[in-house]
């Protein structure tokens, strides 16, 4: 200790350069600010800001069909194709659905168990739970679509499963997309949930129960308003993942399309970035309304 | 609230069926990683040990492996540097366009991966006109990654105790010595969970890595995508995911050990 305190003293005497600079940073807290937001920042403006401008810009220009250049001239050919084509419209609703229906599975399980591992469960068999639950979360996002490609295959388990009682396997298709998506998202929905649940003191839950309240109607009036923040958070998360995929789609989903093929097809095989950057911007459209829509319950904090 | 023991067993009931629905899936992929039909008919027909082998030998894996590798301790240092800087900055001071600064760091990950995927391929190749290569594949990751490093080092400031930084200071310590022998250790844990949740977030993203990786990068994803619809290949590819699922059980362990010391 001694030893340290007398290693550490030397450079008081001396006039070393990080001295310096210490004494010339101390009484300045902006220009610290600044030094510290410097490199952050500029790195993400300059990565991330500038490409998500430049791709609406791009959205506005075209492709030449036969030399397949990109010409930086204005126009809305991009969005009009878009907004108004049968294909786009049929596949934005298509993704949309499935989101909602995929977030909808996912809260319609979670709220269950998150409400057994918080309120139910013991200490001990909580943890164990909490560490189930995080297992898969960990687990790739690859592996489990393509365990359910295993388990949907006309071969599969699931088939041969279900064949004593005269049903079969959906297959590939769009029933597979929605099982598959709700699966790989179920833990990101179940353990905000959770958190939710504990910030929920029981005392609460005895006053309203010794003040007469039923069990559904301390859920419905106690429960429920304390834990909607949560609730839209977990929403969030399967909702936004959802709706941005498209393996999934590739692995379990057959010939279907949700957006982010469409957009995978104009990026590589169709070579047509402008079009894409157009289609891209729908589900960011579609994000920013939801965002917009649940801000305002405070449940952006709870990210 | 009195839960009666009925509603108590229901719900207790549902948890077990979810929790064998979350792994029914991943035991069928243990199983077929030692079926010995090749396409994977169930019931198994027979048991083999010709995959593992299989896999084993395959070196376009290991190379996958080593890629992923590559790319994720790459994207994870320099999260951890912006992200550290970013929470310092935040949680310390308060200034205008604070806000915007912390949805800049949340932004990347909270917009689907294909618009991240696309935003960035579009401006390396046709506003920077480069070449997509492993640098863009690391430049991407990182970017989405400092946001886990962000959300653990600013939880752990907020309840650091910044008397000790005075403290420090009044005893003569410069800036840096001050962050190298006060903040940084107390900072350590968060550091370390930040970093695991960075390294697991690359090593696992396909979306954005399609988009930015050029045509000779193949990270671990990239070529279980690849391979999972070769009709040769998919039994191999059941082996690596159970690797996969196997050694996804080793950043818990070290996760739960670090909120045990903090809960100590």
């Amino acid at each position: 200790m001694a030893k340290k305190l007398g290693a550490r003293s030397r450079p008081d005497t001396g006039l070393s350069s990080a001295r310096l600079v210490s004494s010339y940073l101390f009484p300045r807290p902006k220009t610290r600010l600044a030094l510290l937001l410097a490199a952050p920042v500029t790195w993400l403006v300059l990565i991330y800001i500038v490409a998500l401008v430049a791709l609406l810009v791009t959205a506005f220009w075209s492709v030449d069909s036969f030399t397949g250049e990109i010409h930086m001239t204005w126009s809305l050919d991009n969005l009009k194709q878009v907004f108004t084509q049968a294909l786009y419209r049929t596949v934005t609703f298509r993704t949309v659905g499935i989101a909602l229906l995929v977030t909808v599975i996912d809260l319609l399980v979670a709220l269950p168990i998150a409400f057994f591992m918080a309120k139910i469960a013991k200490a001990r068999s909580q943890r164990i739970m909490v560490i189930l639950i995080l297992m898969p979360l960990w687990a790739s996002y690859l592996v489990k679509a393509y365990a359910w490609r295993s388990v949907l295959s006309h071969d599969g388990i699931l088939q041969w499963l279900l064949q004593p009682f005269g049903l079969g396997t959906p297959g590939y298709g769009l029933a597979g997309i929605v099982i598959t998506q709700a699966y790989i998202w179920l833990p990101y929905v179940i353990l905000p949930i959770f958190a939710g649940l504990e910030r929920v003191s029981n005392t609460l839950l005895e006053a309203s129960s010794d003040l007469g309240a039923k069990s559904l109607t301390t859920i419905r009036l106690v429960v429920a308003p304390l834990l909607l923040p949560a609730i839209i958070a977990a929403s969030i998360f399967s909702f936004s993942l959802t709706l941005g995929d498209y393996i999934t789609v590739n692995i379990v989903g057959g010939p279907n399309q949700m957006l982010g093929n469409l957009v995978y097809t104009n990026v590589g095989a169709a070579n047509n970035l402008p079009l894409a950057s157009a289609i891209a911007l729908v589900p960011v459209a579609i994000m920013f309304a939801y965002l917009a829509l649940v801000r305002k319950t405070g449940a952006l904090e709870n990210l | 609230m009195r839960i009666s023991n009925s509603a108590k067993w229901v719900l207790g009931v549902i948890t077990g069926v979810v929790l064998l629905f979350i792994y029914l899936p991943l035991l069928v992929v243990l199983a077929n990683s030692f079926n010995a039909n090749k396409n994977m008919v169930w019931p198994p027909p027979a048991l083999t040990t010709d995959w593992w082998g299989k896999a084993f030998r395959s070196l376009g894996l290991w190379e996958a492996v080593a890629t992923s590798i590559e790319v994720a301790v790459a994207s994870t240092l320099i999260a951890l540097v912006l992200g550290t800087l970013v929470a310092m900055a935040l949680s310390r001071y308060k200034f205008f366009g604070r806000q915007v600064v912390s949805l800049l760091v949340v932004l990347p990950i909270a917009l689907p991966g294909i618009v991240t995927g696309i935003a960035l391929n579009n401006a390396f190749r046709t506003i920077l006109g480069l070449q997509l290569t492993m640098g863009t594949v690391i430049v991407a990751h990182a970017t989405f990654c400092v946001v886990t490093v962000y959300n653990n080092v600013m939880a752990r400031l907020s309840r650091m105790n910044p008397n000790l930084q005075d403290a420090s200071a009044d005893l003569g310590a410069g800036l840096w010595t001050t962050f190298r022998l006060v903040t940084f250790p107390q900072l350590r844990s968060a550091l370390f969970a930040g970093g695991l949740l960075a390294f697991g977030l690359s090593f696992d993203e396909i979306i954005v890595t399609t988009f930015t990786a050029g045509n000779g990068v193949v990270t671990l994803p990239i070529w279980i995508y690849n391979n999972m619809f070769r009709p040769g290949q998919a039994p191999v590819v059941n082996v690596v995911a159970v690797v996969l699922v196997l050694s996804s059980m080793i950043p818990i362990y070290f996760a739960q050990r670090v909120s045990a010391v903090q809960d100590a």
